[in-house]
């Protein structure tokens, strides 16, 4: 009897299996029929859902957007959102089931970088395209040659930092407070303490905490004691926003620095007033006054009552560069997608011309904020190496306007010398 | 001098907040020899009691004295309700069962908590609101460098009076006799007439409110709430009460400070001995650890534990 039981359950368990690799197989070998399904894994409620919940917006108001004009060679597109709660093992669990149970054609995701780490080996062993956002450090696209990303990456966000901080801050002590546990912040501290200090500049303090860490005030009052110009905090906003808070606290008048792990709404609510004259790199910036961020940013505060942080924007440009990618491939085969990803050139995104370089990487320009009164203000660009800024103003919309400094939108009344900011970026041009 | 001056202004700050969320676990334990394992999710409730009393009242940030002190008594008034509640239909009905019973009963209430939040409103971190201003505003300097900020200043003078209140009550009230007649011999109280199930229901109350004002007070300085933060803060006050002697009321406050300061010394000057800042959660466990092998009863505690 219990021989027959299990004899019973090893056919079912085999049946159900088949079952399973053939309807798989189905959707990706058949081309040009069905729905074309992409996955998405994000923090959608977690310590940083605030990048994954925007994000998420980003890549549904594309796909939608893409459906409305009539699809991917003519077929829909349909997006399914996984939540990692913000944990790499769980981002690592969500992506085994996207690329396995959902047979996504490809995957978009994550934003911290620690978290697509995690996730990208699930998507490269199953030979599905993964497509980061907006994680810049330099290794997630290194686990495997279907991992891309299609923003700027680390090496590239600390040295715009780092050429901030000396040539228009004219800062020569630098001190650094990062997040031990962060590939992302640790990363950019590397980047940012090498060009700072190729620049003339010198780190005189640094001190680290852990995501979760509810108090600074020790750190702080040790780099309050070195005297710093300025406090490189390459963190993501939950803690930002307190340690903005406690450094006022402490009386410490220089500004604080950061990148794009700050872009979020709710580092307002944590930091307030505390954050004003600290300022940031970032993607791009919602006052860009091109035509094709205006209508973004438009479309998006009508779908979603609130402002498009760069996340979003990000989120939005991976969407349509698969879509393109799609298009250009013929068709969804993972091996012939990839190599379209791949050859992706001056693909006009909102966050500005993204080209996919040998690495997987887009290489972008960055912009700096200031923050000032619950804003993000525009204060300058800084340009890549080798990227000249007005070249690519034919084929990018973002970089449409000649000079986003010179606009009459009200957020560039504050910065003083924007119009000088480009001379370090045409500097490193040659 | 001023950074060292800083920095223990800082831990005693840090150490104030311990102090009171142990002065809970201490006198819990000292009354029914109960590790209140849930007592560091009572914290979260008391801070997430005054974020919603605020959201609901419509206090928005800005400096206002009143606005803080309606929301540190509406949340202590919740922490306490919810604290009687955990006692009376969680602990109760075990207690006539072994102790080990009644711990692991705690460890199932803490997590409920925790999960029941995160459930109802997810994990994502919510922001306090500043009632004191401190985000615009220079702190007070002292001399050099060494400042004392508005909401420092704020939390030591809440807690130090909060403990007076406590000192007053346990000594000098006639609940307060009763509440230490309770904890030495629970039988004895009862049979000399009191009403013990009474007096553990407000020993409860009181431990659960002080939580929750360490729950507003520390968001006043670090806004970031979520379900998770009573976790590690719960973790380390439970250390300060058994560092100070658990079931010592001046013993937790001590203990407290004690670990609160420790910890801000270890970011601070660690990086001299070779113990990066990172470590300053291991700490507080190392000094457990220390306690538990050199002087189990604390640094107050009294060398006789039979009591029971």
């Amino acid at each position: 009897m219990k021989r027959t039981l299990l004899a019973l359950l090893l056919i079912s368990t085999l049946c159900f299996s088949f079952a399973c690799e053939r309807r798989g197989s189905g959707t990706n070998a058949t081309d040009g029929g069905g729905e074309i399904v992409v996955g998405y894994y994000g923090d959608l409620t977690g310590r940083t859902a605030s990048f994954g919940v925007s994000t998420k917006n980003g890549v549904e108001m594309a796909a939608d957007e893409i459906n409305k004009a009539g699809g991917i060679l003519g077929r829909r597109v349909r997006v399914i959102v996984e939540d990692d709660q913000g944990e790499p093992n769980k981002a690592a669990t969500v992506v085994s089931k996207l690329v396995n149970q959902d047979k996504v054609v490809a995957v978009l995701g994550e934003v911290a970088s620690s978290n697509s780490l995690a996730a990208a080996p699930k998507a490269q062993e199953a030979r599905v395209p993964m497509i980061s956002p907006s994680s810049t450090n330099p290794n997630v696209t290194q686990v495997g040659d279907y991992i891309f990303r299609v923003c700027f990456i680390d090496p590239f966000q600390g040295e715009v930092m780092a050429k901030f901080a000396a040539n228009n801050l004219k800062a020569k002590k630098a001190a650094i407070l990062y997040d031990f546990n962060s590939d992302y912040s640790r990363g950019l501290r590397e980047f940012f303490t090498r060009s700072f200090t190729k620049l003339g500049g010198q780190i005189v303090a640094e001190q680290s905490y852990t995501q979760g860490d509810r108090d600074f005030s020790g750190q702080l009052t040790q780099i309050r004691a070195a005297n710093p110009d300025v406090i490189y905090v390459p963190g993501y906003y939950g803690e930002v926003g307190v340690i903005s808070n406690q450094s006022k606290q402490l009386g410490i008048r220089a500004p604080l620095l950061g990148g794009d792990g700050w872009d979020a709404e709710q580092l307002w609510q944590l930091g307030g007033a505390s954050l004003n004259g600290n300022y940031i790199s970032n993607h791009y910036s919602v006052d860009d006054p091109s035509p094709a961020i205006k209508k973004f940013v438009a479309d998006y505060q009508a779908r979603y009552q609130a402002r498009p942080d760069a996340l979003a924007a990000l989120g939005y440009d991976s969407m349509r560069v698969l879509a393109d990618a799609i298009k250009r491939a013929g068709g969804t085969d993972s091996a012939k997608l990839r190599e379209a990803i791949a050859q992706t050139r001056s693909f006009a995104g909102v966050t500005g011309s993204i080209t996919i370089d040998k690495d997987r990487n887009a290489v972008k320009p960055a912009v700096v904020l200031k923050l000032q009164d619950q804003k993000f203000v525009y204060d300058t660009t800084i340009y890549p190496e080798g990227m000249t800024p007005p070249a690519s103003s034919a084929t990018s919309p973002a970089a449409g306007d000649p000079s986003p400094a010179a606009t009459t939108s009200p957020a560039t009344a504050a910065p003083p010398p924007p119009a000088k900011a480009a001379s370090p970026a045409s500097g490193s041009n040659r | 001098m001023d950074t060292f001056v800083q920095q223990l202004i800082n831990g005693l700050n840090v150490g104030a907040i311990y102090a009171l969320i142990a002065l809970g676990y201490t006198m819990v334990y000292g009354i029914l020899r109960l590790i209140n394992f849930a007592h560091g999710d009572v914290y979260m409730v008391g801070a997430f009691a005054g974020f919603y009393i605020a959201l609901y009242a419509g206090f928005a940030a800005g400096a206002s004295m009143v606005t803080l002190s309606v929301v540190l008594l509406g949340a202590m008034i919740i922490a306490a309700i919810v604290g009687m509640i955990i006692e009376r239909f969680a602990y109760r009905p075990v207690r006539k069962y072994s102790r080990m019973t009644t711990l692991i009963m705690a460890i199932g209430v803490s997590l409920l908590i925790e999960n029941l939040f995160v459930a109802q409103i997810g994990a994502t971190p919510r922001a306090f609101p500043d009632f004191l201003g401190s985000q615009s505003q220079a702190p007070y300097r002292l001399f050099g460098n060494a400042a004392i900020s508005k909401a420092q200043i704020v939390i030591f003078l809440v807690s130090i009076a909060l403990m007076l209140v406590l000192q007053w009550i346990v000594y000098k009230t006639k609940v307060g006799t009763a509440m230490r007649a309770v904890s030495f011999n629970l039988n004895s109280a009862k049979l000399m007439g009191i009403n013990t199930d009474a007096i553990i229901s407000l020993t409860f109350a009181i431990g659960s409110a002080l939580a929750a004002a360490a729950g507003v007070l520390t968001a006043q300085y670090n806004p970031n709430i979520d379900p998770l933060m009573g976790i590690l803060t719960g973790l380390k006050a439970f250390v300060a009460a058994v560092l100070g002697g658990i079931g010592n009321i001046p013993g937790a406050v001590l203990g407290g400070l004690l670990i609160g300061a420790a910890e801000t010394f270890v970011v601070g000057y660690g990086h001299h001995i070779g113990i990066a800042s990172t470590y300053r959660d291991a700490v507080a466990f190392a000094i457990l650890i220390l306690v538990l092998l050199l002087r189990p009863s604390g640094l107050l505690g009294s060398t006789v534990q039979e009591k029971v």
